[in-house]
């Protein structure tokens, strides 16, 4: 278990950039701009109060420099962490042991991206390595075909459960005016899309989406002298599996299991205290992992759990109440947005799609395929 | 035919291949099968790493077949080599959606470029097992 504190810093401000589809020529940068502004305005804080920069892109070969370039910033502590989806949570991680330890006082964390527009392939450039890349397996989205394969054989999992994913996804984005997704959609129509790699068909994937978002961190002192209540960071925990898929060593147990256990017992929290789960959903398959490695169902009932509405609004436990990866927007990194969908939660600023009572949120990021899981349980004032 | 102990793993690997082998790695130390080769085992932080040939044999454990518009559908699969580790191939000689995981698979060197040729599988007729 790590030593950081429960509770020793908050989150004190939430932002998106404009999602979706960015005009043309916008730069990351001009989303991670944007995305702050918002972001220090939702604190009441301005930019010279920051004096660390959390950032992390796929489009910047030195992030921490361009970034604090394009804002003025002088840091004193700054970190370009990059692992994929998992990396604005594992920079949360990172800003609280910075701020305890002393190194800064309130932290930028942000991530950008223009993949839309610039292209998958130029945006996230997939790097060659011959015991892969020889047998052309479409990543990202093969290797998470591979493991729902293996799901399904050892524990019954359907393509109608990874469906309902994806329709429980649509269902909540339908709430969400910031949502790129504006139609309902069915099981049938998950069912009968085209194939990509099979199990997974078009409607088993993210978008794919220009945006951004940054969050504010600082201490739980500095948080309540501030004009929105604190939501306290109560658990992290990050951990790294493999690289490539192939060296994944067990295919239906994610890192998960070592990120939420040590979350949990950071926190003091198990999952039945969770209001509400924020689990990265690139594909269908990996909500239904999250749930069973973070202790919400058995493993190998994940398919079963996410079935009949339970994760959608109206159901017994909410999921991905922005609509998610699959339905709200997906900017290549989609961790940075998960951590803002559970702050406005916290925050009862949901509207139509608030969850009841809801002090406690769960987000868990993840990069590559199945690669790195980080954790992160956070909660309202009643919680410290 | 170079001395592999002078070559990369990589490129070791890839001369076996030539040779129509599937090599992999072995620590004496600690009995580890070390897949994709490397220049210490992962398990034990040992540099004694020696190249084998494994006898070629293994079992699907995960399948998709990616199906790219306007391509035909091909086969990704992960096996698990026989000898106690797993690699990424492809399972040909039979639709790309008929491999099942659980099914007995052969390798065989593809040499569509000579320069580089690499293992994919076949699936094993029960006969194949006995011999």
């Amino acid at each position: 278990m790590n030593n950081l504190k429960r509770g020793s810093v908050a989150i004190v401000g939430a932002a998106e950039s404009d999602l979706g589809a960015a005009p043309p020529d916008t730069s990351p940068l001009d989303l991670i701009a944007q995305a702050t502004h918002r972001a220090l305005e939702d604190a009441g804080m301005k930019l010279s109060d920051i004096d660390a920069a959390f950032v992390s892109s796929n489009q910047m070969r030195m992030v921490p420099q361009n970034v604090c370039e394009y804002l003025g910033l002088q840091p004193r502590y700054f970190d370009s962490t990059n692992i994929g989806g998992a990396s604005s949570l594992t920079q949360l991680a990172h800003a609280q042991a910075a701020i305890e330890a002393g190194l800064c006082t309130t932290a930028l964390i942000t991530y950008g991206s223009t993949q839309r527009l610039a292209s998958r392939a130029l945006a996230s450039p997939r790097e060659y390595w011959f015991y892969e890349s020889v047998y052309r397996p479409l990543l990202p989205v093969g290797g998470y075909a591979l493991v729902a394969s293996r799901h399904m054989f050892e524990y019954g999992t359907t393509r109608e459960h990874l469906a309902q994913v994806a329709v429980a996804a649509r269902e909540w984005a339908l709430l969400n005016p910031k949502a790129w997704e504006k139609k309902p959609l069915t099981v049938d129509e998950v069912l009968n899309a085209r194939i990509v790699s099979h199990p997974l068909g078009v409607r088993d994937c993210c978008l794919v989406n220009d945006g951004g978002g940054a969050i504010i961190v600082t201490s739980a002192e500095r948080a309540r002298a501030l004009k929105k209540p604190p939501v306290y960071v109560l658990g992290v925990g990050q951990s790294i599996s493999h690289r490539f898929i192939s060296c994944m060593r067990d295919f239906t147990t994610t890192a998960a299991v070592h990120s939420g256990k040590e979350a949990y017992a950071m926190s003091g929290l198990s999952a039945k205290d969770v209001d509400v789960a924020e689990l990265y959903d690139c594909f269908t398959i990996t909500p239904i992992l999250f749930l069973e490695d973070l202790g919400f169902c058995p493993k190998g009932e994940g398919g079963r759990f996410v079935s009949d509405g339970n994760i959608a609004p109206g159901g017994n436990f909410p999921v991905n109440t922005s609509g998610g990866g699959l339905s709200y927007c997906h900017p290549g990194h989609y961790g940075i947005l998960l951590l803002v969908e559970a702050v406005r939660q916290l925050r009862g600023e949901c509207g139509p799609r608030q969850v009841k009572d809801c002090e406690i949120a769960l987000a868990n990021g993840n990069g590559g395929e199945f690669a790195t899981e980080c954790t992160v349980l956070l909660g309202g004032p009643s919680t410290v | 035919m170079e001395n592999v102990k002078d070559l990369s793993p990589l490129a070791a690997y890839v001369e076996y291949c030539k040779r129509g082998s599937l090599a992999y790695q072995f620590c004496p130390d600690d009995g580890t099968a070390v897949f994709y080769p490397r220049v210490i085992n992962p398990v034990s932080g040992s540099p004694n790493l020696e190249w084998r040939v494994s006898k070629g044999l293994g079992t699907v454990y995960a399948s998709t077949f990616v199906h790219k518009r306007g391509e035909e559908p091909y086969n990704v699969s992960i096996i698990e080599v026989d000898e106690g580790y797993r690699m990424m191939s492809r399972v040909e000689e039979t639709a790309p959606d008929k491999v099942k995981i659980g099914m007995r698979v052969r390798v065989r060197m593809n040499r569509e470029d000579e320069n580089r040729p690499y293992p994919v599988f076949v699936p094993m007729e029960t006969s194949d097992e006995q011999s």
